[in-house]
């Protein structure tokens, strides 16, 4: 698939010597909806900032389909949209004035039939007129993601978008993001939710402390790294593991009154073999009087990856 | 190349943020002059001689509007880049394809308008108190759009220099504001008197000043050619700090 955003060695040390990006390399392909996860000050909005010109990189490049955003950032800047973390827009202007000035800004002319179809599909149409000072503060997300769209961007970076808004909303939001995928847009997301990221996302990349420590396919990822648990509650304690257990990946745990099994990845061979072990234990005239099991989801990763600390 | 289209976005919004304030903008400068005009132009101009042949009424006008204009200009620009930077909403600018050129024709263009919108105001209100007439009208627009451009830049880096709201109204209150009254708004440096005259001198508004009364009256306390190489440099000075702004992307990108 095309590299549409290529990041080579992104260094960035604020002014108070924090290094906030440290060499990060990263490429993001051609129509993917891509999450970076990361906790608080990860460096996630830098990484954003650097690429959209909010953020002067320390060194390093980026290439933006193509073109250097060091030196034809005109170019580049033409087909990447920004949905920024903060609701940040004039309160003071209607809606429809705001997202057309948006595509004024960045050289295009005026198209009413396009900004009534992007209002539309937000559901701000009936909001048109109104300020933005009036609207929720859903509302006024799905209004910074229209000025956004407002450009037609190739590339839509959406920073945090579901944060602090309700469950209902945020499904709302996954559903606008779907649509603007089928649209061909390349969607690149940061979130706290990782659910969200689960959700939505073809690839996954995790970023701590200024650093890219893992970027896969999330079903890659999930497969790689992730688990199943399982615990067998049995009808009588056992002092130790059977032999014709001994080839599964498990412990006894609460005074032998519980078998754990950890192991498995992320494609269902966990569950099988659990399946495998019930028969293994019921033919060696074991009983169980129950099951408990659950497959890792991207946020055990996650915290396996960064640590209990980094998501808390 | 410039993106026309990009700067005649940012130039309509500023003049709409203007416009939405019509009713103040508007009469802010109507009311203040009025008082003026009372206050020197009929109780204490009435006691005070023609000075170089101009009515003490006649006279004040172009240091009334020379005050109106610095302030509102000043003011104008240095709100218009810093709430963007104060609410966030700077973040638009700084990411889409638009550089210097565009921003500041955009910025600078509507501070323009809207300080020559105030001028004819200010001159209209004018008109209702004195009678008087300009000598060289054109050079007046010009005059009056290159301080405007001037200061719009001024204040735009004003408002980029700010990082609160005290010190977005420091310069203006305490530099501003009184300079342009001590620059001969209501007197002629000559009626001062030693060193006072010459101290006077020191002051840039005095040339600001004066240069708007030569194009009314054709007269003034500076020669004209000394006050439009003043403008134009201080004009000059304020493109050079602008484009540095840019260029570095001194507290516009972190």
């Amino acid at each position: 698939m095309d590299a549409i955003l290529e990041i080579e060695g992104l260094t960035k040390v604020y002014a108070g010597g924090l290094k906030a990006l440290d060499d990060v390399d990263l490429t993001i392909r051609k129509g993917e909806i891509f999450a970076l996860l990361g906790p608080n000050g990860a460096g996630k909005t830098t990484l954003i900032g650097a690429v959209c010109g909010l953020v002067r990189p320390t060194s390093g490049s980026i290439r933006a389909f193509g073109h250097d955003l060091a030196t034809d950032w005109r170019e580049a800047r033409r087909r990447i949209g920004l949905v920024p973390q903060e609701l940040s827009t004039d309160m003071f202007e209607p809606v429809r004035r705001a997202v057309a000035y948006s595509r004024g800004l960045f050289g295009l002319a005026p198209d009413p039939a396009r900004i009534e179809q992007i209002l539309k599909s937000l559901s701000l149409w009936d909001k048109r007129d109104e300020r933005i000072m009036a609207l929720s503060g859903g509302m006024k997300r799905r209004v910074l993601i229209a000025k956004a769209l407002a450009h037609e961007p190739d590339l839509l970076f959406l920073d945090e978008p579901t944060a602090g808004v309700d469950v209902e909303l945020r499904k709302g939001m996954w559903a606008i993001i779907d649509e603007m995928r089928a649209r061909g847009v390349t969607i690149i997301l940061t979130t706290h939710y990782i659910e969200e990221a689960e959700e939505m996302a073809d690839r996954v990349g995790v970023i701590n402390r200024g650093e890219i420590v893992m970027v896969d396919e999330k079903a890659a990822m999930m497969a790689r790294l992730g688990r199943t648990e399982a615990h067998i509650a049995l009808g009588r304690p056992l002092t130790e593991i059977p032999p014709a257990i001994a080839r599964f990946p498990v412990e006894l745990e609460k005074d032998g009154t519980s078998l754990c099994y950890r192991g498995g990845d992320g494609t269902g061979k966990g569950k099988e073999e659990v399946a495998e072990l019930t028969k293994a234990l019921l033919a060696e005239g074991i009983d169980y009087i129950g099951i408990d099991i659950r497959d890792s989801s991207l946020e055990d990763i996650f915290v396996s990856l960064l640590g209990e600390e980094a998501v808390a | 190349m410039i993106n026309w289209r990009s700067t005649w976005s940012i130039y309509t919004r500023e003049l709409m943020r203007f416009l939405r304030t019509a009713f103040q903008s508007v009469l802010a400068p109507v009311l203040t002059t009025s008082l003026y005009f009372i206050v020197f132009g009929a109780a204490i101009g009435g006691r005070m001689p023609d000075l170089g042949g101009v009515d003490y009424g006649a006279f004040i006008i172009p240091g009334l509007l020379m005050l109106t204009l610095l302030g509102e200009t000043t003011s104008n620009s240095s709100f218009g880049i810093y709430m963007p930077r104060f609410t966030g909403t700077i973040y638009e600018l700084l990411s889409a394809p638009v550089g210097v050129a565009e921003t500041l024709i955009g910025f600078v263009g509507a501070a323009m308008t809207k300080s020559l919108i105030l001028a004819a105001i200010i001159l209209v209100t004018a008109r209702l108190f004195v009678d008087y007439s300009i000598a060289h009208p054109l050079l007046a627009v010009v005059y009056i759009m290159l301080v405007a451009a001037a200061f719009s830049l001024f204040g735009f880096i004003l408002g980029i220099w700010a990082d609160n709201f005290e010190k977005l109204g420091i310069i203006p209150m305490l530099f501003l504001t009184p300079l342009t009254f001590l620059g001969g708004t209501f007197y002629s440096i000559d009626m001062l008197p030693q060193p006072w005259d010459t101290i006077a001198l020191a002051n840039p508004i005095v040339y600001l000043v004066s240069g708007l009364r030569w194009t009314f009256y054709g007269s003034a306390d500076v020669d004209i050619w000394i006050s439009f190489a003043i403008t134009l440099g201080f004009l000059a000075l304020c493109v050079a700090i602008v484009a540095y702004i840019f260029r570095t992307g001194w507290r516009l990108r972190a």
